[in-house]
């Protein structure tokens, strides 16, 4: 199919903006007669509050209020289970608990006044480890529930005792991971402002999920969700991170803005993003696998342990997604996966790209190379022989039938990148000196977009004015990834205008229809197709239109560069004229798209069914340096292929890829949050480093395309898929180099060189 | 607190302001001026958000006090575009896709203007030293390389 702006690296519709200085993120929005707020956040990770005394702070200069848990109208919240507090009553679970606000004339007399609130607080015992928290006896941090499990995932297939005793080899392994940080660069600000436009509250700010954030709002404040109008357009990063921190945020600017009558801003600290937004889920991963001497797998026994903190937050979707990915692409007979959640005093954990992916793949692409070491096999071949293929049955049951299943095709292309097999051999050879090299892989499926978690629908519109100029509005949000670009390119594709004639408008809850959350690499294929329905009904209308008026059948009719055809190629009109004469007839010329996924699967009780409707398939190649004297590792080169379906922008999805290899090189080797009893040991880029641009290794993406059935112009996802692969690979190249395999994430200099970190009781 | 009167010229508009001792040129800049192209992220220097030129120089506009900058000449992200259009680097960074969220933009734009400047010919090496200071959580920095490197190359012509 030949395309004019679909499948085309089209310059991104929202750069000029952000290249002049011009784009406004959420700290650079003033609204007139503007407050400012501050929280008062607890150092305390788990501790009855006696007393909080605001009077002194209410005396403050240009205070203008002190609010508390019994000023918030509804203070629980919550995406999945409600346990959340805006401000903690009675307890607070976490050390960054917001205990108290206040508002005040700026921000730095809003920070005075906290100084001023006495809090008394009588410290209880905590729990910091999730393999404490699921003890029998232990101390129940949620008193009204019956224990501190948040989640159990079960999945049951074959029989995993006949499996192992069919085995020649049995391999046994545990895998530790970490809290990661999102370090989105901007930290989180909003702007609540009450009152105006005929709503009760307007939000404006960083916000990943406009809905979400509604929800959150209308919830708190007890009042209806056309109450809450939800703003958003310029967000600086999230990767996850912006839901339900940015959610509690707006919740408390808006109590405020609606006790003082004046919009209120908040704006995070660096610090202050670092001690209160949620993180990545550390796992503690046990994994029992069994094999043939020829190498195919006939047993997988797994047991996935997630540190929840304080809150649910999202841990019981996160660790589904971990339950699908467990076993990863391989075809396996005998299967049995438990995946838990626990609370603890340690801070909430939630969505972060990737979503209960990365940890498992480490887990099991590590053991896989283990395993092939077992063997005595080279790792390409033990993944040939149980890999997918068109036809596969995935642990749960499902046939891969609807889509192109491309783990070899994925595979082979990052071998030919990196040039894989040369390398291999090179470095299985004897190498002199300390600095050794070596070569790794993982490859993974992933299921594209919510699957079983939720309803997965969404919706766009657009509206064609009278001069031919076309306004395109999504429920699913910009967050950096290129939404903005991607849609309008489809609505272009679709209505035959250039790229110049579309306007992407800004999110608006008042007005474009709740769309869920811009989460789970589902923007595109989701939201795509709800743009591409949109931008069809309004073709159709036009080209029966235009046949009636021309006297030609529809078919025979085309639109293209912003002009309509007959079949000869002839001109017959301008977009601007034919769409503002229907105008000017009164036609509609403004159309709701929407879009609904294929029927998905999923029981519970036995983690059986089709969870999701179609999967990617990736394969990313670390080659690396290790020096055996100091364990210095120095990553050479990566490559990264996946399958996209089709790449709508390949200028777009090799950003993405970029981008997600080196955030999964700092999960891999580099990032690692330090959590003492609860406690965030560093809370700027200084103690937590993320990679700079002298970490990058070359990187080669190779994007892979076969168009799923489903997807618009057979698009899929490419976001999350490019960072879960990458801790893994270089794990397997370290091993393949020094001979030390090592099991705990990150991969740093102690770990390197002496197997575990130096920390006491480190792994 | 007492006040200081400062001369700055920022993006070839003079001002004559009176900051407090203690006032950063990064609020100075996005408070007093409302430039708030020049974003801030770390408050400590750690992440180059902030990035401006002080007369030549790219520096960390949250580590400097204005007080400290009387009289000196001050480039920020709203100073590259002309009446004859956009910079070769915003051109650039546009072209090459070099953009994501944005937020760390800005910064990136200024502190390959100062290397530009000095050395209109830099090595990729020489464009990652001059970077280094700038995080970037999205793009994985590669598409800024190649940006700052076709900008060298515009600009040279």
């Amino acid at each position: 199919m030949a395309f004019k702006h679909v499948n085309k690296g089209v310059r991104r519709v929202d750069a000029y903006e952000k290249v002049t200085g011009k784009a406004k993120f959420g700290a650079d929005l003033e609204f007139a007669n503007m407050l400012h707020a501050k929280v008062l956040r607890t150092e305390y990770p788990h501790a009855e509050i006696k007393k909080i005394e605001t009077a002194a702070a209410e005396g403050m200069p240009g205070v203008k209020g002190v609010f508390t848990a019994k000023d918030i109208p509804n203070n629980l919240f919550g995406v999945i289970v409600q346990d959340q507090q805006v401000l903690a009553d009675k307890k607070v679970l976490l050390a960054g608990d917001g205990v108290a606000m206040a508002v005040a004339e700026t921000e730095a007399q809003a920070a005075a006044a906290l100084e001023k609130i006495e809090v008394e607080y009588r410290e209880l015992e905590g729990i910091f480890d999730p393999l404490e928290s699921r003890k029998e006896g232990a101390l129940k941090l949620h008193p009204e529930k019956d224990d501190n499990q948040v989640i159990h995932h079960p999945l049951r297939k074959g029989d995993v005792e006949k499996g192992f005793a069919e085995a020649d080899v049995i391999l046994e392994r545990e895998y530790t991971t970490q809290f990661i940080e999102h370090s989105y660069l901007e930290p989180e600000a909003v702007v609540v402002v009450p009152n105006g436009e005929n709503h009760l509250v307007s939000v404006y700010g960083s916000i990943q999920n406009p809905y979400a954030t509604r929800n959150a709002v209308s919830a708190v404040l007890e009042v209806e969700l056309a109450e809450v109008r939800v703003i958003q357009n310029h967000i600086g990063g999230s990767f996850g991170g912006k839901d339900e921190v940015v959610s509690a945020m707006a919740a408390r600017a808006a109590v405020m803005a609606l006790k003082t009558g004046r919009p209120v801003k908040m704006v995070n600290s660096r610090e202050e993003s670092f001690t209160e937004s949620y993180k990545r889920h550390p796992y503690h991963l046990t994994y029992k696998i069994g094999a043939t001497k020829e190498g195919k797998l006939t047993a997988m026994e797994i047991e996935a342990v997630a540190d929840s903190g304080g809150y649910a937050c999202q841990t019981p979707f996160v660790t589904w997604r971990s339950v699908v990915q467990a076993t990863g692409p391989y075809e396996v007979e005998n299967v049995k996966t438990d995946t838990y959640g626990y609370y603890t005093n340690n801070p909430y954990t939630g969505a972060m790209r990737g979503y209960g992916s990365p940890q498992v793949i480490f887990a099991q692409e590590s053991l896989m190379d283990e395993l092939a070491a077992e063997l005595g096999l080279e790792p390409v071949e033990l993944r040939k022989r149980n890999m997918y293929s068109q036809g596969s049955v995935t642990a749960s049951g499902q046939k891969l039938e609807r889509h192109t299943v491309s783990l070899n095709e994925v595979m082979t292309k990052a071998m030919e990148a990196i040039d894989y097999k040369k390398k291999y051999e090179e470095y299985s050879g004897e190498q002199p000196g300390d600095k050794k090299k070596g070569i790794g892989l993982s490859i993974s499926f992933r299921g594209c977009s919510l699957g079983a978690e939720a309803i997965d629908a969404a919706a766009s519109v657009i509206q064609i004015n009278k001069d031919g100029s076309v306004a395109v509005y999504s429920g699913l949000a910009e967050n950096g990834q290129g939404l903005k670009t991607i849609f309008s390119q489809i609505a272009a594709e679709v209505l035959g205008v250039p790229m110049s004639e579309v306007e992407f408008k800004e999110l608006d809850t008042s007005f474009t229809p709740d769309s869920g959350s811009t989460v789970a690499s589902r923007a595109t294929l989701i939201g795509g197709n709800a743009i591409k329905d949109a931008a069809e009904k309004l073709k159709g209308r036009i080209m029966d239109f235009a046949a009636d008026k021309y006297d030609f059948k529809a078919e025979q009719l085309e639109l293209k560069d912003g002009f309509l055809y007959d079949g000869q190629g002839n001109r017959l009109a301008t977009f601007a004229d034919l769409t503002g004469e229907m105008g000017n007839t009164g036609i509609l010329m403004s159309a709701y798209g929407w879009y609904k996924s294929p029927p998905i699967s999923w029981d519970e009780e036995k983690g059986s069914g089709n969870p999701y409707f179609t999967y990617v398939y990736g394969c990313q190649i670390a080659e690396v340096e290790v020096d055996t004297g100091t364990g210095e590792l120095n990553v050479l080169n990566m490559a990264a292929a996946h399958d996209v379906g089709r790449a709508i922008n390949p200028e777009n999805v090799k950003g993405q890829i970029y981008g997600g290899v080196m955030m999964g090189l700092g999960y891999g080797i580099m990032e690692e949050l330090e959590v003492r009893d609860g406690v965030i040991q560093g809370t700027n880029f200084h103690d937590y480093m993320i990679p700079t641009i002298k970490d990058m290794p070359d990187i080669k993406p190779v994007i892979v395309e076969n168009p799923d059935p489903d997807g618009p112009f057979g698009a899929k996802s490419i976001g999350e898929p490019t960072l879960e692969l990458g801790s893994a690979a270089i794990a397997n190249a370290v091993a393949h180099a020094s001979g030390r395999r090592i099991r705990s994430l990150p991969l740093n200099l102690e770990r390197v060189l002496i197997g575990r970190a130096l920390h006491k009781g480190g792994k | 607190m007492a006040k200081l009167e400062v001369e700055i010229t920022v993006n070839g508009e003079q001002h004559k302001l009176k900051v407090g001792s203690q006032e950063r040129l990064l609020d100075t800049l996005r408070d007093k001026l409302k430039l708030t192209g020049t974003k801030e992220g770390c408050s400590v220097g750690e992440c180059g958000a902030c990035t401006v030129i002080v007369d030549d120089q790219a520096v960390n506009s949250c580590l400097v006090l204005t007080a400290q900058v009387d009289g000196s000449e001050i480039i920020t992200v709203e100073g590259l575009e002309s009446k004859s259009g956009l910079h070769p680097l915003q051109k650039a960074f546009i072209e090459k896709q070099a953009v994501q969220c944005g937020f760390c933009t800005p910064g990136m734009l200024m502190s390959a203007l100062a290397l530009l400047n000095t050395n209109p010919t830099p090595t990729k090496e020489e464009i990652k030293t001059a970077l280094e200071g700038n995080l970037c959580r999205c793009t994985g920095y590669q598409q800024i390389i190649d940006a700052v490197e076709m900008a060298a190359e515009e600009w040279g012509v």
